[in-house]
């Protein structure tokens, strides 16, 4: 059990204006990665030529799961771009910070450590927005027919949708990285995670490929095709628009039973944690 | 090697994501033709062959030079430096740094799919393509571990390449488990012939299936793959001696 920085009251203003700085600086920081940033784009734009090829083979010039060509191109493209911006494959850095210790350093701070690293996530995501989305999907544009959406309401419900995906994958990391409270390792979850999100997450194949009964359990009981899956079927407007309103709000409702385990999750780790000696 | 057995929870742990990996390959597969009976006119049973032969290439690339990716990282941090002073080859040293034993599971996995896939096309098997079976995904793994290290030397040039080279090698993998139709003219050309991919497991499965290509290439086409990767193994070996001749020490 440690004492922590915010059991000590700090003047409210102070606080209150540390979320926007820490988001600031997030985005900063994966600003300076311009490098990266550019080979992130390619890559993705290479899968994006392999998947959307497969797909529209499959398809032929018909539908495929209620897909035609060009929502199948998008659902491709965009889901190339969305892995940037929820961060699929994040780092897996507050496991290293616990399994060093140097955690410590964040839990003295005056403000959530929950809190801390969803305002830096947010920052970056709102910099992948603008280069890692759109970067595949211009890519995507040029070489495939895609699909705009018809009704002005799904840019709004597709933004909404994009920002929960961005809090649920976040929740959903935090808690794979917070593992490392109890495992120390946390390398087991990692790779679980790994394969989980991607594959139910929709990013390899439409999961509406599979049985509808097989897909409706997996939307209502695990968090994954809220990453991928969900924005992208709002983006093509895959069914009407209470459809799209419905995913969006089992988004939300995602993001908030996430959002408070990883609270809970972080109490009990706080008093599980033994900072390593040396 | 050793040291890895020794701690048995993780290493089970990484097995079974190994595993798991290579399972991943088929039940896409599996998905893709839920929704439909054929791909490019090719049908499940075609497509999951080609897709096993590539998923075994790709597994025993990565179990032989996957930890060529880690040359970055000692470019990085100068610990190349003390690779290239001792007196043995520097990539076989890398290579032996740090077996990765776990990719055992993904090697035994496709070889598996591969026995189930090869029994599931009905293949009429010949001698000669008895043989091919067995050096197909031996040669596609020299393929592969051709652009493993051909992309990891790229870290001479451009330290900070960061992930570039996974969309050659994991997207190789990707685009050689499919038939090379299903692709866009310019983007077939560049992969499938370019760089080689085709003859992974497109242009040898075809043959162990006895089929012409849609293409119209010649139909002995598969029994060149080796001939093909011992170019590919040859570009890559020069292109990594001109990256140890081009290395400068990243200083402090």
């Amino acid at each position: 059990m440690i004492t922590r920085g915010h059991d000590v009251p700090a003047p409210r203003v102070a606080r209150g204006a540390a979320y926007p700085a820490l988001a600031v600086a997030g985005l900063r920081r994966y600003a300076t990665y311009r490098q990266a940033m550019v080979a992130a784009i390619f890559t993705n734009s290479i899968f994006g030529f392999l998947r959307c090829s497969v797909l529209l083979a499959l398809a032929g010039a018909g539908t495929v799961a209620g897909y035609d060509e060009p929502r199948l191109a998008t659902f491709v493209w965009a889901g190339q771009g969305l892995i940037g911006v929820v961060l699929l494959w994040g780092p897996y850095e507050l496991a290293d910070r616990i399994r060093t210790g140097d955690v410590i350093a964040d839990l003295l701070r005056p403000v959530d450590l929950v809190w801390q690293f969803l305002a830096a996530d947010l920052g970056r995501a709102g910099l992948a927005v603008l280069t890692r989305f759109v970067g595949p999907v211009v890519v995507g544009a040029l070489a495939f027919p895609l699909y705009a959406p018809r009704r002005p309401a799904t840019y709004l419900l597709f933004a909404c949708s994009m920002l929960l995906a961005t809090i649920v994958c976040f929740g959903c990391r935090f808690l794979v990285n917070a593992a490392a409270y109890w495992l120390l390792d946390a390398r087991g979850p990692q790779v679980a995670w790994t394969l989980l999100s991607g594959v139910l997450g929709g990013l390899y194949f439409p999961l509406w490929f599979l049985p509808r009964a097989a897909v409706v359990l997996l939307i209502a009981a695990t968090p994954f095709p809220s990453l991928i899956q969900l924005p992208l079927d709002v983006l093509v407007e895959r069914g009407p628009p209470g459809e799209q309103v419905m995913w969006v709000a089992v988004q939300a409702v995602w993001a908030v039973a996430i959002l408070a385990l990883c609270r809970w999750v972080q109490r009990r780790g706080e008093r599980k944690l033994v900072v390593q000696g040396g | 090697m050793r040291s890895q057995a020794q701690y048995r929870a993780s290493f089970a742990i990484d097995v079974a994501g190994s595993v798991a990996f290579g399972v991943l390959d088929v039940v896409t597969v599996l998905a893709l033709f839920r929704v439909s009976r054929t791909l490019a006119g090719f049908t499940f049973a075609e497509v999951f062959l080609m897709t096993a032969i590539a998923s075994t290439a790709f597994a025993l690339a990565d179990l032989a030079v996957g930890n060529v990716e880690r040359l970055q990282f000692y470019v990085r941090t100068g610990l190349f430096d003390a690779v290239l002073v001792r007196p043995l080859g520097a990539l076989m040293q890398l290579l032996a740094m740090d077996v990765a034993a776990r990719r055992v599971g993904r090697v035994a996995i496709g070889m598996a799919l591969l026995g189930v896939a090869a029994a599931h096309a009905d293949l009429v098997l010949t001698p000669a393509r008895l043989a091919l079976l067995v050096v197909a995904p031996i040669a596609g793994a020299l393929i592969f571990s051709a652009l493993f290290v051909a992309t990891a030397t790229v870290t001479f040039w451009w330290v900070e390449s960061g992930e570039l080279g996974n969309a050659l090698t994991y997207g190789g993998h990707d685009f050689s488990g499919y038939p090379i139709t299903v692709y866009g003219a310019l983007f077939r050309r560049l992969f499938a012939y370019g760089l080689g991919f085709a003859f992974v497991a497109y242009y040898p499965a075809l043959v162990l299936l006895g089929r012409d290509d849609p293409l119209g290439a010649p139909a002995a086409l598969g029994y060149v793959c080796p001939l093909i990767a011992a170019v590919a193994a040859f570009l890559a070996a020069l292109l990594w001696r001109a990256g140890i001749m081009h290395y400068r020490s990243t200083g402090s």
